[in-house]
């Protein structure tokens, strides 16, 4: 379980890094914490010419307020966003869904971004970016573009980034989930990837958010207003059960994440709207 | 901008548990075998090589991680600390130490580095956690022999005599 | 650093004796370890950590990713253009040099230390390539280019032995290698007299109790002698030593096996780097240089070694009152793809034993080895018991159940009589000491049973799913080395021999300043022996355990060893600590001998303590021990007459009670019985259908015990392992054989957060046949553990059948009942039938702008074909339906590089067609095919496809969380790539294939379809 060989490069700035990337296109893989690409290059699932290395990027390293917005960069630990003063205060959803990324070892040096931008559909933090409508920042020579979350995770592992382009910060909207957030996880062991991932937060006009890991290619979400009468929740958690489908794996079947959704979704809400009482 | 390329052998520096050392490594050599095989420092150990078991934690500029999940050319500059660096001699065990052998928190001992690395960062910035706490942190190691009973009460001891609440009797002499 | 406050003293094993005072004996103190310092420090000598000889190099192993296939070919050539790269072993270069491993039955399953014509499960070795540097073998083992046949599979040993199975070893005529029947006391005459007979089918899962280290071999072949000195973390039983030899072809004194003085855990499975002790050896002898080896974590979980899985059809003949008067077995145990030595000793291991805490005198037995396309089933810990008293005690609740009974009360209706003890069971095993209604009393007092049926009461008053479960198990303790020989016929017994026994040995020596110093033929993995033989040794000299010197390294050629040697079967307490005592009790005898002739007194006069050898009549009269016993070193002519000079002693214990197996098939498998009695009260979460243990209480007779903090230690670990094989735990195989498992993140080891708080108490009953009247209890809560968790869920959920390990999705299903069907208008989940029986199936279609003419045309040009095949980088025709690719495949940043056959079939122009393959290349490989239909729509035509997939080899057993989604995707582009191309020449963009998510929209902006 040794990486394949590649060329190591750490630029000193972000203008090197995109210059890097713009030279190595395809053949490159950014490295910020390397939790998960790490793990990949020693079980040679991953074999890039070359690695370019973000992690030592000061440009990358700050989380700041912009407008109503909290940018973090790309070589911002998902630690040091745990620890960041103002995240219960302006992020209450991601307070609570940040401790289940990975193990306490592994936030230590894993990137907010990075979990991002690998597109695990399993993981905690691109369910907060979708739930939240958060943005992605995208660098490359030719410029900087922002996408949506939804525009930005297209798939299993697979995003809307081109080649050229890195990943310098994502966006959360700030304050979202004020009256009311919750999250939800089932795995096999604590800090497993999800079976699945549940994340609710109270929106405008009394409506909850709910957003769904683990089951379908990417996180999905669906909005429950406010004078949605039960059976009409339940007829909608059903519904979205089957439109995400689930599948099979040693861990679980498609049908068991299907009844977990069933059976965790509508406490979500009810956890939501009795916070937003 | 730093490159090293394929195949090509530099020289790295570190500041290994206090002092400053250095080996050769290739782009792609991890710092689990940087350490062991460059440096010599075989008290850290390899478990998994995919992040999971938390034999080969260490403290990166204070911070413990995986040693798998990092190459040794990253750690160039950095301060390392290691298992190694956590007691002169063996009558000069750390509270963790101590606490560890006085309720038998290892067997094998090949785990025991890298929990004794996670506890040494998690504990300065925690002092007063709960076995809560405690439980999550060691949740991030695989320990096979002792069925973590004796982990749990060493840490939460340590933790206490760290604080200076209870005075320390494990060991001594 | 061992005085007073080394000692332990906040165990829940505290005992009368656990005092300060430093007279009383060390044993039976729970001394704190004299191994922990340097393992604190990061200090320890693990295998890994010790020099190489300089030259040395570094291999890397090259595995099937076949479940069973023909090798066809296998280029190397590739990989030793390779600079860094020495040489690649093959199987037809070892069988050359090399015998298969002997086997303990007589039958034609040959293994080789690497696969020789043909592969049998995944991860078997195939090639080794030795380089430079572990990095460089590594990309050298990538580059080996091996073709394969593949053959069909067995993974079901109720699959294995029907008549039109595939065979595995073809000349062994059979997958059922052995069927043996026991008959004991009157079995059919009790059942014919019952009041009820109650059965039940169980089936205890394959799992592993991986150890955190994995195997290190560091070989050096010894040019000058022919010899191999060899460094491995070995663990024993050395009855495997003369396998190796064998294999190596060479006599067991040219194979000199050294193991270093620590070892990162083991728990049976270091009994599994045997194989490649002989395969690196070979490599050494090949290369001409040393070789090392270091196993990494993929190569431990899909090839090391596993326990066996085990179907028991269990039945009881019962009397009204729930007297069980005989017990029926049939078993039938899989041990993988070869019967590796000392196979199959889980299914005997336990023989003399299997009526377990029961006094029921009449037993039948059918025992079935069966062999499959696993990995080889070896040591683990528990090594039979699990799979014994999983049928056991689930049988004896079905028993309570059936009669409606109270389950303890049928538990302890059957129990032997307290004060029968030495007891003989109807199998033969001699029980040696236990008091069973005590150790429940106490269990079911002190761990306050009553809480536990209050808990559950209110429980289920308020909804929730509750249930308790109990299990009791007789605990063995070193193993009969003749229990094995059970599986041959009295005849063939008698023709080779009888085989029993297991002997021990320690030996004491004490230099020329009085330093005693020990070596023993165990080895060490994490117990704490050191530490409990210094305690041993100390008692007897009159010494404090700091003051004995302990080196339990081994090695064949300077120590001495016996085939027993080693650490497994729980043999260190009735075995090795015994040998400890009687060495030291020769010196003692010896010492006192030499210091009555100095003291002018005789040797039953002399006494020893705090340092000293003194006169018991006047203490007064004595000396400091290092005095009396320097006379041996520098003073002969001060030696009493009868004795020599030095003072070396080995102590060699073989207990009589282990005799061979008696013309009836009676056998005492082991030496010790301990006692454990475990209940536990479990919830089920109505969400997540996860187990939850609430409370658990373990229940421990293992005799005296030597160090009560060490034995705690052993039962904690244990009760955690019995937790992993009750809830997480478990190796799969897909229903191709692939395995996948691979991974920590596959391979779910418990930590911490899943492990419940345990109760522990004891009683001791000391055994009356070893002199310390300890017993081995390292391995009872793996026997107890899952039976005990698995009743309390069967009572929790009224179910007969459990299914282990008990996962929240198979609970799902258990309690959950069928899915209702989706809303209207909302498709269901893909399901699995009808297409194929692989793995991965799925259908869908496309409809397309073009006509089943074009579409066929694509689908029949070579040029097409290189566009429509996801990555394809070239396609050369084979014969006119059958294309070779090269093709990079992958989801994300995943990418592998394959080597493809299509091939078409089934063709009937412009309507169907039939596409299988297979795909090969380092990250794995895969099978499957797919059949395509065409219908016209007005002027474009639907393609409707079909298909099933196996995958297997690494990128099955590591991505098994995306394995199936990352197939589909993959598949997708095929057929919408094969529809853009029909449609009109669009590129499919052969360099990337990871459209897929993407696929549905950019298919439809390029081809106006729809989907």
């Amino acid at each position: 379980m040794k990486p394949a060989p590649f060329t190591y490069i750490r630029p000193d700035t972000l203008d090197e890094a995109v210059t890097a990337l713009a030279q190595h296109g395809a053949d490159a893989r950014v490295l910020a914490g390397g939790q998960s690409l790490m793990a990949m290059l020693n079980l040679r699932l991953v074999e890039p010419k070359a690695l370019i290395d973000i992690s030592r990027l000061g440009e990358l390293r700050s989380i700041r307020l912009d407008g109503d917005m909290i940018e973090v960069g790309a070589a911002v630990t998902q630690a040091e966003f745990l620890a960041w003063p103002q995240l219960k205060e302006k992020a209450p959803f991601i307070a609570r869904a940040l401790p289940w990324v990975g193990h306490f070892q592994t936030r230590n040096r894993g990137t907010v971004c990075g979990s991002i931008a690998h597109a695990d559909p399993s993981s905690e933090l691109p369910l907060s970016l979708a739930l939240l409508e958060g943005e992605v920042v995208l660098r490359s020579k030719s410029g900087t573009r922002r996408l949506k979350a939804s525009e930005f995770q297209t798939g299993m592992l697979q995003t809307a980034r081109r080649d050229d382009e890195m990943v310098i910060a994502v966006r959360f909207p700030a304050g979202v989930g004020l009256k009311g957030a919750a999250f939800r996880e089932v795995a096999r062991r604590h800090g497993d990837f999800a079976i699945v991932s549940v994340g609710a937060v109270s929106a405008e006009k009394g409506a909850v958010r709910v957003g769904v890991g683990g089951v379908a290619e990417k996180p999905a979400c669906i909005s429950i207003g406010a004078s949605m009468s039960t059976p009409d929740i339940t007829d909608r958690i059903e519904r979205l059960a089957w439109e995400l489908g689930g599948h099979d794996d040693i861990h679980a079947s498609a049908r068991y994440r299907r009844d977990l959704v069933r059976r965790m979704v509508p406490t979500l809400i009810g956890e939501v709207r009795a916070c937003a009482k | 901008m730093r490159e090293v390329t394929t195949g090509e052998t530099v020289r790295i520096s570190l500041e290994l548990n206090g002092k400053t050392v250095s080996g050769n490594a290739t782009s792609r050599m991890l710092l689990t075998d940087f350490l062991r095989s460059e440096l010599g420092q075989t008290g850290t150990h390899v478990g998994c090589e995919h992040g999971v078991c938390g034999c080969c934690t260490v403290r990166i500029d204070g911070v413990a991680a995986r040693s798998c999940l990092m190459l040794a050319v990253q750690a160039d500059g950095r301060r390392v600390d290691t298992v190694e660096g956590l007691a002169a001699s063996k009558d000069a065990l750390n509270a963790l130490q101590r606490a560890f052998r006085k309720h038998h928190a290892l067997q094998c001992g090949f785990c025991t580095a890298g929990i004794l690395m996670s506890f040494s960062d998690f504990l300065s910035r925690n002092p007063n956690p709960d076995e809560d706490e405690v439980r999550e942190v060691l949740g991030g190691h695989i320990c096979r022999c002792t069925g973590y009973d004796g982990l749990m009460k060493a840490i939460m001891e340590a933790a206490a005599d760290m604080r200076g609440k209870t005075p320390s009797h494990a060991g001594a002499t | 650093m061992t005085n007073d406050a080394d000692i332990n003293t906040h165990s829940n094993a505290k005992l009368e004796r656990d005092t300060p005072d430093n007279s009383a004996p060390w044993v039976g103190r729970s001394v704190l370890r004299r191994e922990d310092a340097a393992l604190l420090m990061g200090a320890g000598r693990y295998a890994d950590d010790v020099a190489t000889p300089r030259g040395t190099l570094y291999a890397a192993i090259v595995r099937s990713p076949h479940a069973h296939a023909l090798i066809k070919s296998m280029d190397t050539s590739k990989a030793l253009a390779l600079p860094g790269v020495h040489h690649v072993l093959t199987g037809e270069d070892i069988r050359a040099i090399s015998d298969p491993f002997l086997i303990v039955l007589k039958k034609p399953i040959d293994q080789w230390a690497l696969a020789v014509e043909r592969v049998r499960y995944v991860g078997e070795a195939v090639a080794v390539v030795i380089a430079e540097d572990r990095y460089i073998a590594e990309d050298g083992a990538d580059l080996v280019d091996v073709t394969y046949d593949p053959l069909p599979i067995v993974i079901n040993p109720r699959e294995a032995v029907r008549p039109d199975a595939p065979v595995l070893h073809p000349d062994a005529g059979s997958n059922e290698l052995s069927v043996r029947e026991f008959t004991y006391g009157e079995p059919d005459k009790a059942f014919a007299e019952a009041h009820k007979t109650v059965s039940l089918e169980v089936e205890y899962p394959r799992s592993t109790y991986t150890p955190m280290e994995c195997f290190v071999v560091v070989a050096n072949y010894l040019r000058g002698d022919d010899s191999y000195d060899v460094l491995a973390n070995f663990q024993g039983p050395f009855s495997i030593h003369p396998v190796m030899a064998r294999s190596l072809r060479v006599p067991g004194t040219r194979l000199r096996l050294r193991i270093p003085a620590d070892s990162g855990g083991s728990f049976g499975i270091k009994l599994s780097v045997f194989p490649y002790i002989v395969l690196m050896s070979l490599a050494s002898r090949i290369a001409g240089r040393p070789v090392k080896w270091v196993e990494d974590r993929l190569e431990h979980l899909q090839a090391a070694n596993s326990g066996p899985n085990r179907v028991t059809k269990i039945e009881a003949a019962v009397t009204e009152n729930g007297r069980v008067t005989a017990l029926r077995f049939d078993n039938m145990e899989d041990y993988g793809a070869y019967l590796r030595a000392p196979m199959p000793g889980p299914l005997y291991r336990m023989h003399g034993a299997t009526t377990g805490a029961y006094d029921i005198r009449n037993l039948a037995m059918t025992n079935r080895v069966v062999v499959t396309n696993k990995m080889p089933a070896a040591l683990v810990r528990g090594f039979g018991g699990p799979q014994l008293y999983l049928a056991v005690e689930r049988l004896m609740q079905r028993v309570a159940i059936e009669l409606g009974l109270d389950p303890l009360d049928v538990i302890r209706r059957n129990l032997i009589p307290a004060g029968s003890f030495p007891y003989r069971t109807c199998a033969g095993a001699l029980y040696d000491s236990g008091d069973y209604q005590q150790a429940i009393d106490k269990a079911t007092g002190d761990g306050r049973l009553d809480d536990l049926l209050a808990r559950r009461e209110k429980a289920r008053k308020e909804g929730r799913m509750y249930g308790i479960g109990f299990a009791t198990v007789v605990e063995p303790g070193m193993s009969n080395m003749g229990y094995l020989s059970t599986i041959n016929p009295v005849e063939m017994r008698e023709r080779q021999g009888p085989k029993n026994g297991a002997v021990s040995m320690v030996k004491v020596n004490v230099d020329a300043v009085g330093t005693v110093s020990v070596t023993a033929d165990l080895t060490v993995q994490g117990q704490g022996h050191a530490t409990a033989i210094s305690q041993i040794v100390a008692d007897r000299l009159g010494l404090t355990p700091d003051d004995i010197s302990i080196n339990l390294e081994l090695d064949t050629q300077k120590d001495t060893w016996s085939i027993a040697a080693g650490t497994y079967s729980c043999r260190f307490s009735p075995g090795t600590a015994v040998a400890a005592h009687i060495a030291a009790q020769r010196i003692r005898e010896k010492v006192a001998r030499i210091a009555a002739k100095q003291l002018n007194t005789v040797a039953d006069d002399i006494d020893f303590g705090g340092g000293r050898v003194f006169s018991k009549s006047n203490p007064d009269n004595g000396a400091a021990f290092a005095r009396i016993t320097g006379t041996a070193h520098w003073s002969p002519v001060l030696m009493p007459e009868s004795d020599e000079p030095g003072l070396s002693e080995t102590g060699i214990w073989s207990p009589p009670e282990l005799e061979p197996p008696s013309s009836k098939d009676e056998i005492n498998t082991s030496l010790t019985y301990g006692f454990v009695f475990d209940m536990c009260g479990v919830e089920i979460d109505p969400v997540t259908m996860q187990v939850r243990v609430d409370r658990y209480v373990s229940m421990h007779d293992a005799g005296t015990l030597i160090n009560p903090l060490l034995a705690e230690g052993q039962i904690h670990g244990a009760f955690v392992q019995g937790l992993a094989s009750a809830l997480y735990e478990e190796i799969v195989y897909d229903e191709a054989g692939a395995l996948q498992s691979g991974t920590f993140a596959e391979y779910l080891v418990p930590t911490a957060c899943e492990v419940p708080p345990v109760e522990l108490m004891h009683i001791e009953t000391p055994s009356p046949f070893t002199p310390l009247g300890a017993k081995g209890l390292a391995e009872g809560n793996c026997m107890s553990t899952p039976v005990c968790i698995a009743n309390a869920v069967a009572d929790a959920l009224s179910l007969k059948d459990v299914p282990l390990p008990v996962t929240p999705q198979r609970l799902n299903a258990l309690v959950c009942g069928a899915e209702a069907a989706p809303p209207a208008g909302m498709a269901a989940a893909p399901s699995k039938a009808g297409a194929s029986d692989a793995a991965i199936t799925g259908d869908g279609s496309v409809t397309v702008q073009a006509s089943p003419a074009d579409i066929w045309k694509a689908l029949l040009d070579p040029e097409s074909l290189k566009h429509i095949i996801p990555g394809c980088h070239s396609v050369s025709t084979v014969t006119p339906d059958h294309y070779r690719a090269e093709v990079s495949l992958g989801v994300g940043p995943i990418r592998g590089r394959f080597t493809a056959n299509v091939k078409l079939s089934d063709l009937e122009a412009e309507r169907a067609a039939t596409l299988s393959g297979d795909l090969t290349g380092p990250l794995g490989k895969a099978q499957g095919s797919g059949h395509v239909t065409l219908t016209p729509e007005g002027e474009a035509t639907r393609i409707d496809y079909t298909y099933g997939v196996d995958i297997g080899g690494k990128v099955a057993s590591v991505g098994g969380r995306m394995i199936k989604r990352a197939a589909q995707i993959v598949i997708g582009q095929f057929f919408e790539r094969l529809a853009g191309i029909a449609s009109g020449g669009h590129d499919g963009n052969p360099d990337t294939a990871d459209a897929s998510g993407k696929s549905g929209s950019w298919i439809s902006r390029l081809l106006g379809g729809k989907k």
